[in-house]
């Protein structure tokens, strides 16, 4: 090859990272037009897989080849964790997001009373635990970098010149400092959110795993013949068969269970993992998608990662090659020029995305927890704009914290393989799981119990893995590790209490983990909370419940004016944004924002959120402490205060629900009260039209009579003729009078039924012979097109011969003479079988369609004198279908005659 | 922000279900220098279960219209 690689490398690192600054850059510019890239499960999914750094991309593959499947639990801890985010991550977001909270230190602080000292305590721990692992990420560029360009310019052979380039890591870190200072402390923002930074994470996460998904590809299916292949030569060679099970693991099954756990408290508690997971959270529902995403990512990486250890043992028989390096040396050695700088790019892209987050989230910890409260104690009084200074301070740390990684690098470089350093860290922040945990779950854990336990859980690992490491390094005499410190036995960092046979990580996670929980709950119990603490612990455990909220605004009972808390938030994140701030507090609630006025309590709660987002919950209290003239209220006035609050809610809950019953009851009682007048209104027409009705043919018979009565020289014939219109009108009235009888029973559900068989086709001829002189003596014709046919239903027999009396009578009555014609057919459809009387006679008008059933309906005969009908039997006809779950209802056109239809329904499957 | 009771329950025995399963002594019946398919069988086994257990939780964690808290 003819361009020398000791060139071309460092140029694609530095262009690749160009290509990174241009995604974080055109994310930012999007964001700054509303039209977010980063709004979407995928991307959060994604960004989450900053979790896997060159550790994973170089370290698994290093592990997997001299332990076998011990690399596993890593990646297996998050995915059994992620099953629970909903439940501890959801509160966590939700609890960040109320109370402005941008950090794990934070968290921490807030939680126990917004503690300056626990604030300051986690942030230092976090750096004392994080910087070897930035140190591991510059390592792993720095060697990745080597390798590359040592195998690419001398071609394979395992002799090459050696070319020391070590100080690439030193130009890279700059390169990464300037990424974070110019993508992660533009402005200070109160959510601390960074759309660039998040849009170029969640771009490395696919360059990386796709980089290591070729990389797996083309060992397994370029190198061997398939994982058949691969597999079967490698169970050939006893050493390597020993890889597949479990003996190849150092501490067996301890040692698995330690780093499972472990694992699931580092991928929610790493700085890192905290800042994309929570403060860079967009959207709360996204992590119900992620929840799985995440783990399907972490899935796929794994994949090859036991394929290629076996290759590089296979290939490299000889142990010439470290095993952190197969995944470079691999393609190298296949020849593969295009695979081999692609493989390097993945592992580039692991170790800065990492590098660059764990930078942006320890400058916020550090600025606000560590530098502020010191700076702040300076400059207190100064009224002048601090958002600058700021800034300025979290990039210096940025810078400081960068070289800090380089010098550790330089410094402890050659002791520790990768996965070592990796695990030293995961335990060191494990050490805040049980602060975080009980925190959120538990209103007793207390401040003074918290700082205990992440105290006593920090000694031990410092002890026990810190130090124990420097041992082993040779920065302190070996005696203190096999003798233990000044001769003391029991003290020996990898035994202690002379507890053996667990390796030491897990030897050391079961002593911090065990007295961290037990010195923080036991103290707890024991340990009066302050009225800040017992607010916060409020805040915190509930935040899912409505009247938790706005505690915060008994914390202050103090003096301020508006004017000077509006100065105070300015000084920190500018007086522009101050005053919209203050304008748009002053907008939702309707105010009129007026400067001189004393500031209401809950202002002054909201200005210090706004604060806390800036700089921090401490710092933002110390802050609103120092403008605020008065005392702070004393545990017993908030305690008062939240009960006389927490009883006048649950009255007002209670008086809601009483006058929720009354409303419900009155509108029962109007309802009543509307059907008894609706009730009272029909029996009152009832009966003035029954005694109407009544009258009627009485009147006509007294009348009659008396004609009788009074002119006896009547001639016989016409007296003949009186007595039969007496006769027929009495019979009309008892008619009239059996009929409401009747109706009345219905009505009353008094009504006797005797339902048997009935043969509806049999019943409609017997029903035609019984009305056949009706027929003739009106002289209308009827035709029977009821078929021969048997069609049985359970019915009352006599009351539905009723029915078809009344509708072939009411035909009848209707009808012409001589030109009359009535036809009774037969109806069969999906709704049942009934008859249909159809008549030639003057019809129905439209309108009166719906009232011929009601009562005492007489349909308008204009001009003709008589009623020909009670106008009851239809509506005793209707009641009677209805009572069998049938219809009746008329079709008709005025002019053309009318249909009375009546159907009985089909037998139930089951009767 | 709210899952239902019913679909927490299910979420926390699934992580059970999980640590149990990859943990001593179930992983140790599989901890045998043998081929499954062409493939170890512990390597089988953990990367079954783990693809398993992603495919339940996002069965579990699905979208189904709107919730009760």
């Amino acid at each position: 090859m003819i361009v020398s690689w000791s060139w071309l490398a460092p140029l694609i690192s530095i262009l690749y990272l160009g290509l990174l600054f241009a995604v974080a850059y055109y994310a930012d510019w999007r964001a700054a037009r509303d039209r977010s890239l980063i709004r979407s499960p995928f991307v959060y999914a994604l960004s989450i897989a900053v979790y896997c750094t060159s550790w994973t991309y170089y370290g698994s593959v290093g592990r997997a080849a001299v332990s076998g499947i011990g690399f596993l639990p890593i990646f297996l801890g998050p995915t059994l964790i992620a099953a629970l985010w909903w439940l501890i991550l959801g509160k966590i977001i939700a609890i960040s997001k109320r109370n402005h909270i941008t950090s794990i230190a934070d968290f921490i602080s807030s939680r126990y009373g917004k503690s300056p000292v626990l604030g300051g305590m986690v942030t230092l721990f976090v750096v004392i635990g994080i910087m070897p692992y930035i140190a591991l990420q510059l390592k792993a560029i720095a060697v990745s970098l080597e390798v590359l360009i040592r195998h690419m310019d001398a071609g394979w052979t395992t002799n090459v010149p050696f070319v020391p380039w070590r100080d690439t890591a030193l130009y890279v870190a700059m390169l990464l400092a300037l990424f974070a200072i110019l993508f992660g402390t533009r402005h200070l923002d109160a959510s601390e959110r960074h759309e660039g930074l998040v849009a170029a994470i969640a771009f490395e996460s696919i360059v990386k795993l796709g980089a290591f998904l070729a990389l797996g590809l083309f060992v397994t299916f370029g190198l061997f013949d398939g994982f058949g292949d691969l597999f079967g030569q490698a169970l050939a060679n006893p050493e390597l068969a020993r890889l597949m099970t479990f003996e190849a693991i150092p501490g067996g099954y301890s040692s698995w269970l330690a780093m499972t756990f472990l694992a699931m408290m580092a991928v929610m508690f790493l700085p890192r993992q905290f800042q994309v997971l929570v403060v860079e959270n967009v959207n709360e529902g996204h992590l119900r998608q992620a929840s799985w995403l995440f783990p399907l990512y972490l899935f796929a990486f794994n994949l090859f990662v036991f394929p290629i250890a076996l290759a590089g043992r296979l290939l490299f028989a000889d142990g010439s090659v470290d095993p952190d390096t197969f995944v470079l040396v691999l393609p190298i050695l296949g020849r593969q020029e295009w695979l081999a700088p692609l493989v390097y790019l993945g592992g580039l892209s692991a170790a800065t995305s990492m590098v660059i987050v764990e930078a942006i989230a320890m400058s916020i910890m550090v600025g606000n927890d560590l530098v502020l409260p010191f700076f702040l104690q300076f400059r207190k009084a100064l009224r002048e704009d601090l958002s600058g200074i700021i800034l300025t301070i979290r990039r210096g740390i940025i810078v400081v914290l960068m070289l800090l990684g380089y010098l550790y690098f330089r410094l402890l470089g050659e002791s520790h393989t990768l996965v070592g350093i990796g695990m030293v860290s995961f335990a060191a922040v494990a050490q805040f799981a049980p602060a975080i945990l009980l925190g959120i779950f538990w209103t007793g854990a207390s401040r003074r119990g918290a700082l205990a336990g992440v105290l006593t859980g920090f000694l031990i690992w410092t002890h026990t893995l810190l130090l124990a490491s420097f041992a082993k390094s040779g920065w302190i005499a070996v005696g203190f590790l096999t003798e233990g410190p000044w001769g003391i036995g029991w003290l020996k960092p990898e035994a202690l209490f002379g507890l053996t046979g667990f390796d030491p990580i897990t030897h050391s996670v079961f002593w911090s983990i065990l007295c961290n929980t037990g010195v923080m709950v036991a103290i707890s119990l024991f340990d009066r909370q302050t009225a800040v603490e017992q607010i916060q612990a409020q805040n915190f455990v509930n935040v899912f419940q409505k009247g938790a909220r706005g505690g915060n605004e008994y914390l202050w009972s103090g003096f301020v004016s508006v004017r000077e808390l509006r100065h105070l938030l300015a000084r920190f994140i500018g007086p522009l944004a101050a005053e919209e701030d203050f304008a748009e507090y002053h907008r939702q609630r309707h105010l009129q924002p007026s400067d001189d006025a004393q500031a209401p309590a809950n202002l002054v709660a909201f200005a210090e959120k706004r604060l806390t987002g800036a700089i921090g919950s401490a710092s933002a209290r110390v802050m609103i402490s120092s403008v605020v003239k008065g005392e702070e209220l004393d545990l017993q006035g908030v305690m008062r205060i939240l009960d006389e609050t927490s009883q006048v809610i649950e009255y007002s809950q209670r008086l809601e629900i009483k006058s929720r019953q009354l409303e419900a009851a009155t509108l029962q009682l109007r309802e009543a009260n509307e059907q008894l007048r609706e009730l009272d209104r029909m029996k009152d027409e009832f009966i003035s039209t029954v005694s109407h009705e009544l009258r009627t043919p009485l009147t006509s018979i007294r009348a009659f009579s008396e004609i009788l009565r009074d002119n006896e020289d009547m001639d016989l014939v016409e007296r003949r003729n009186f007595t039969d219109i007496i006769v027929k009108e009495a019979e009309r009235l008892s008619r009239l009078v059996n009929q409401i009888l009747d109706l009345a029973k219905i009505d009353a559900g008094r009504m006797e039924w005797h339902e048997v068989e009935v043969d509806l086709p049999l019943l409609a001829r017997e029903a035609i012979d019984a009305t056949r002189q009706l027929f003739d003596n009106k002289a209308v014709r009827l035709i029977n097109k009821v078929p021969e046919i048997s069609c049985r239903r359970m019915a009352d027999r006599d009351k539905i011969m009723q029915v078809i009396i009344n509708l072939l009578s009411n035909a009848v009555k209707f009808c012409s003479p001589g030109t009359g014609e009535v036809c009774i057919e037969w109806r069969e459809t999906g709704e049942g079988v009934g008859l249909a009387v159809v008549d030639n006679g003057p019809g129905i008008p439209e309108g009166e369609l719906e009232k011929v059933f009601d009562k005492f309906h007489q349909v308008n005969q204009g001009g003709m004198e008589w009623p020909l009908g009670s106008g009851l039997g239809l509506t005793i006809s209707q009641r009677i279908i209805e009572r069998h779950q049938g219809r009746i209802w008329v079709e008709s056109t005025a002019g053309e005659g009318s249909a009375f239809i009546f159907t009985l329904p089909h037998p139930e499957p089951s009767s | 922000m709210s899952l239902s009771k019913s679909r927490k329950e299910r979420l926390v025995v699934l992580t059970i279900l999980g640590v149990l399963a990859l943990d001593y002594p179930l992983l140790a019946l599989f901890s045998r220098a043998e081929l499954f398919l062409g493939i170890p069988v512990l390597l089988f086994y953990l990367f079954g279960f783990w693809l398993a257990f992603i495919l339940l939780m996002a069965a579990i964690l699905k979208r189904k219209g709107v919730e009760k808290p």
